[in-house]
């Protein structure tokens, strides 16, 4: 482990904020040093508000004082992807239409994460309206990977993942559709988690689709992403979709899971387009599981070939609907001399938004018209519930999947011009989203370039303890958490 | 040929709830613009609703009342379309499973005399759906302003069949569907308020056809009766079409009830595809029995019903029980003060009620809740008429009285001396031929066989009686010294 400040884990620092030998200010300064020296090449964050972060940990350093410390997040800089509300911070989604908007209020997350004391520090790139798989589609430019600067982080949580992967913040919050926390996680080497869908609060997250949307952590280590669980799950009221259970303690419960697991290899994940060195990488964590007396069964989820199809679908459906209120009206981007309100509408849309949203925004709309709903929307439906049941069929045998996160590792900026080419990014990822499945990312090795590999571990539904417990028996054995890149 | 009119009406309806539809601000009316919003009701980025479970609550208890069938889940769906009253630009609706299928109205039409019941008839509903107003354009000369204070409001939209044939079935539906609703506390339906908006399909067909003519929709329909003379209206110059030999345009109409004219707002061609999807962000929502039968519990026995018990049960007549079904308390207290009149004394409290209360309320400027005279104090004045205590005419001075202070008729009485006349029959006697004899040429009249002759000289009798003479009496006296 890198003994420098800003490359420890959350689990470490808490306990030296705990002794007293380290002090909220001089952890987030250490955090400001680090982000000044290195972000100018990352450029991970679309804002920060150094003065903000200073306040927030002079208060908890008061807190922790007086003893009234709220737990283990109390004191720590976690980073927020810009599509995550904080009452009067920017909340720009990386797009024009929202460059100049303040939010008035803090997603259910942002006031969990207050509750934890923790010190939210930046609003951190991604993929205008979370769209994309490599952070190039910010209207703000591109986040570079920081194993890598002429490489991608991933996306759409590319800001999330590249903060954390150079030490610019402790923990990240991303939002994952289709693959957008676990792919950039893989990418720049971090452990990704996407909880199971409901489990966490969505109020307060800008909306890319509804029904596939969750925020999730980003963490140097499972124990990390188990304390980073603890502080932003459980049912919201203002959330309707939010799912009505008991959150445990994440970081005790894992301590007290130990396998042997019984883990599935579905067939349908290790076909064409899979980079060889990510195969191997992935081949040799199987074998390290078999080696700890862990049962490895090939499983098969025959309907993973309709995965992109129905999620291209589902996803650009609901944001279509989704994106509508940015209309220039009651705020966001407004074109300039509108000559009537369609005029207003059509001309402010138009400018606000990027390539890629427009894109889906124009097909989700076409699959919801009068005379397509059933062919496509309704079917995709139906397809969904066949996907899921794939994983319930195979979760009968096995207690979690194995599979790459990614099927590359980083690539270059501009080297995945055609959209399709860069939908294929998400093939291993989008199936857990239209299942509704946990699953984590954590990391598997590099490749001869010294590229991070990702290694994707599926769980049950509200089984993230069992699954995280699968994914900390990895890390344990390795030490590929432990790197850090030369920046 | 002869033609027939269908008709259908689209009726809006704003529930009563004290929050919003899918978030806890207030609802509410004439407020500061914009003061009546969060970031749900002004759709900020990342914002969810979350569903108010009141108004699901009035929407069932709404079908229920009108014999509707419940549906077994309410499922939510998006509308959408981009206007700016609209914050989310779209509408969270519901599409293809209504809460509310079937059920009818129950309308009365005029009658052939005002006091003789008119014919009863059910108009069917198609359905009845539960969705979110939107909020209100204000447009100026070079620009609009936009007030949300309205959206989100709970709405249910009623739609009725096709099944109406004139424009006074309409206004004797939106009539009754109005009762309806405020007699189940489901909305005050107070149109100037927009509380009860409403929305006519009209076509007309030869009579004997059975598909329906092309229809045109009228909107803006602000007043009940603005309802029945756009109608009116309408099939007035759908018919003077067919006539000049020209076809029907499927269009939407605006009625301007002041001018009595009409005009075009959009033709089919600028139809909107609302591309309705369920809605992700609501999970459907299960309605169980025990959920049902609550709410059944709840309902109270509709208008019409209450009138048909009125003049069986207590024997009043059409006239007064029409009124009394007007205002649900008006009834109750109709109700209270008859029981405490006992038996065979309905009938009066029923009068004393309509005639002198209600006059006396419309005088007052004032309401029926505020009004002094308790149900109790009704009953008691019109016991002490039919016990022959107090006399018709000296009761209004006492009734008078009532309403002024809220006294009970007894201590009025006993306050102001005035008892029912002293029944000297000599004094009587004496009173009638004194009358009599001032007045030969009424006598000669009579005698004549003038029947109403005999009323000139019950003045005098009153007179002299100041006022506290039995007429049944006087009648009687003078009648058999005339004889």
């Amino acid at each position: 482990m890198a003994s420098a400040l800003h490359y420890q884990t959350i689990a470490g620092l808490s306990a030296q904020l705990a002794a007293g030998r380290l002090s909220s200010v001089e952890l987030t300064r250490a955090v400001l040093a680090r982000t000044e020296a290195v972000e100018g090449r990352i450029r991970a964050f679309n804002s920060r508000d150094e003065a903000d972060a200073l306040k927030q940990a002079a208060d908890s350093d008061a807190r922790r004082a007086a003893g009234r410390s709220r737990g283990p997040l109390e004191g720590i800089p976690v980073g927020l992807k810009d599509v995550i509300a904080v009452t009067d911070q920017p909340l720009t989604a990386s797009s024009k239409m929202l460059a100049n908007f303040i939010s008035p209020y803090d997603a259910t997350v942002t006031a969990k994460l207050k509750q934890a004391g923790a010190v939210l520090w930046g609003r951190l790139n991604l993929d205008e309206f979370a769209m994309g798989s490599s952070t190039e589609n910010s209207a703000f430019g591109p986040t570079r990977n920081p194993w890598d600067l002429t490489r991608v982080p991933g996306g759409s949580s590319g800001g999330s993942a590249a903060a954390l992967a150079a030490g610019t913040a402790l923990a990240t919050l991303g939002s994952d559709t289709g693959g957008s926390i676990r792919q950039p996680a893989a990418l720049c080497g971090v452990v990704g988690l996407k909880p199971s869908y409901g489990l966490v609060s969505r109020y307060g997250l800008i909306a890319f689709a509804s029904s596939l949307d969750q925020i999730g952590p980003f963490t140097r280590t499972v124990e990390d992403a188990a304390i980073m669980l603890g502080a932003i799950a459980g049912h919201d009221p203002l959330d309707s979709t939010s799912y009505r259970t008991d959150v445990p303690d994440y970081r005790t419960a894992l301590a007290g899971k130990r396998g042997p697991w019984r883990i599935g290899i579905p067939k349908e994940y290790f076909g064409e387009g899979l980079d060889p060195e990510v195969g191997a990488a992935v081949e040799k964590a199987i074998a390290f599981y078999r080696s700890q007396n862990c049962e490895i069964k090939e499983v098969s989820l025959p309907h993973t070939q309709y995965c992109l199809d129905t999620y291209y679908i589902i996803a650009t459906a609901e944001a279509s609907s989704n994106l509508a209120r940015f209309d220039g009206i009651r705020y966001g981007h407004r074109a300039a001399d509108v000559t009537d309100v369609e005029d207003l509408y059509s001309r402010s849309r138009a400018e606000g938004f990027g390539a890629e949203v427009k894109r889906r925004i124009i097909l989700g709309t076409y699959v919801l018209s009068s005379g397509y709903y059933d062919a496509y929307y309704l079917r995709a439906q139906k397809v969904r519930t066949l996907i899921r049941q794939d994983f319930l069929n195979a979760y009968q045998e096995v207690d979690a999947l194995l599979t790459p996160t990614s099927p590359v590792p980083a690539f270059k900026l501009g080297e995945k011009s055609d959209p399709l080419a860069m939908y294929l990014c998400d093939i291993y990822t989008i199936g857990v989203n239209l299942a509704g499945l946990p699953a984590v990312s954590v990391p598997c090795g590099f490749t001869t370039g010294g590229l991070p590999i990702g290694l994707q571990l599926i769980g049950q539904p509200f089984r993230e303890t069992e699954l995280l417990a699968i994914a900390r028996d990895y890390e344990q054995g390795h030490d590929w958490h432990t790197r850090v890149p030369s920046l | 040929m002869n033609y027939e009119a269908v008709i259908g009406l689209e009726v809006h309806v704003q529930v009563k709830t004290r929050s919003k539809m899918f978030t806890r601000v207030a609802a509410g009316y004439g407020h500061e613009p914009n003061t009546l919003t969060d970031p749900v009701v002004l759709a900020l980025p990342g914002v969810l609703p979350v569903m108010n479970k009141a108004a699901l609550d009035a929407v069932i208890k709404a079908g229920l009342m009108l014999g509707c069938d419940i549906a077994p889940v309410c499922k939510w769906d998006r509308k959408q379309y981009f206007y700016p009253d609209s914050p989310k630009n779209y509408q969270i609706s519901q599409y293809d499973q209504p809460i509310c299928l079937g059920g009818g109205v129950e309308i009365e039409l005029p009658g052939p005399a005002r006091n003789v019941m008119g014919e009863h008839k059910r108009i069917p509903l198609t359905r009845i759906h539960l969705e979110e107003d939107v909020g209100k354009l204000n447009h100026f000369a070079t620009d609009s302003l936009v007030d949300y204070n309205r959206a989100g409001t709970p709405l249910m939209e009623i739609v009725s069949e096709p099944a109406m044939h004139s424009a006074e079935e309409a206004y004797a539906y939106l009539t009754s569907l109005r009762a309806t609703m405020v007699y189940g506390g489901i909305s005050d339906c107070d149109m100037e308020k927009g509380q009860l908006r409403c929305d006519a399909n009209i076509s007309v067909r030869p009579v004997g056809e059975t598909r329906l003519g092309t229809k045109v929709e009228l909107k803006n329909l602000n007043s009940i009766s603005f309802v029945r003379d756009g109608i009116a209206h309408e099939i007035k110059r759908q018919l003077a079409v067919i006539e000049r030999g020209g076809t029907i345009v499927q269009e939407t109409r605006d009625y301007d009830g002041q001018t009595g004219v009409s005009q075009s707002l959009r033709s089919k061609e600028m139809a909107h595809d609302y591309r309705y999807f369920p809605d992700p962000d609501l999970m459907p929502v299960r309605v169980d029995e025990a959920w049902k039968s609550r709410l059944r519990s709840e309902c109270p026995e509709l208008p019409f019903d209450r009138q048909r018990r009125f003049m069986s049960q207590y024997q009043v007549p059409y006239t007064i029980t029409s009124v009394l079904i007007l205002d649900r308390a008006l009834g109750d207290y109709f109700e209270e003060a008859a029981r405490l009149a006992g038996p065979g004394r309905a009938q009066a409290v029923g009068n004393w009620l309509v005639n002198d209360l209600l006059r006396e309320i419309g005088v007052a400027k004032t309401d029926l809740a505020s009004a002094k005279v308790r149900p109790a104090q009704l009953a008691e004045l019109v016991n002490l008429i039919e016990s022959g205590t107090l006399l018709a005419n000296t009761a209004r001075t006492v009734f008078a009285k009532m309403f002024a202070t809220g006294d009970s008729p007894a201590a009025i009485i006993e306050r102001e001396g005035l008892t029912a006349a002293p029944t000297d029959a000599g004094e009587l006697e004496q009173w009638c031929r004194d009358a009599i004899a001032g007045n030969p040429k009424a006598l000669a009249e009579f005698k004549a066989g003038k029947e109403s002759a005999i009323n000139a000289f019950k003045g005098p009798v009153m007179k002299a009686a100041k006022g506290r003479a039995d007429p049944k009496q006087v009648d009687a006296t003078l009648r058999r010294l005339l004889a």
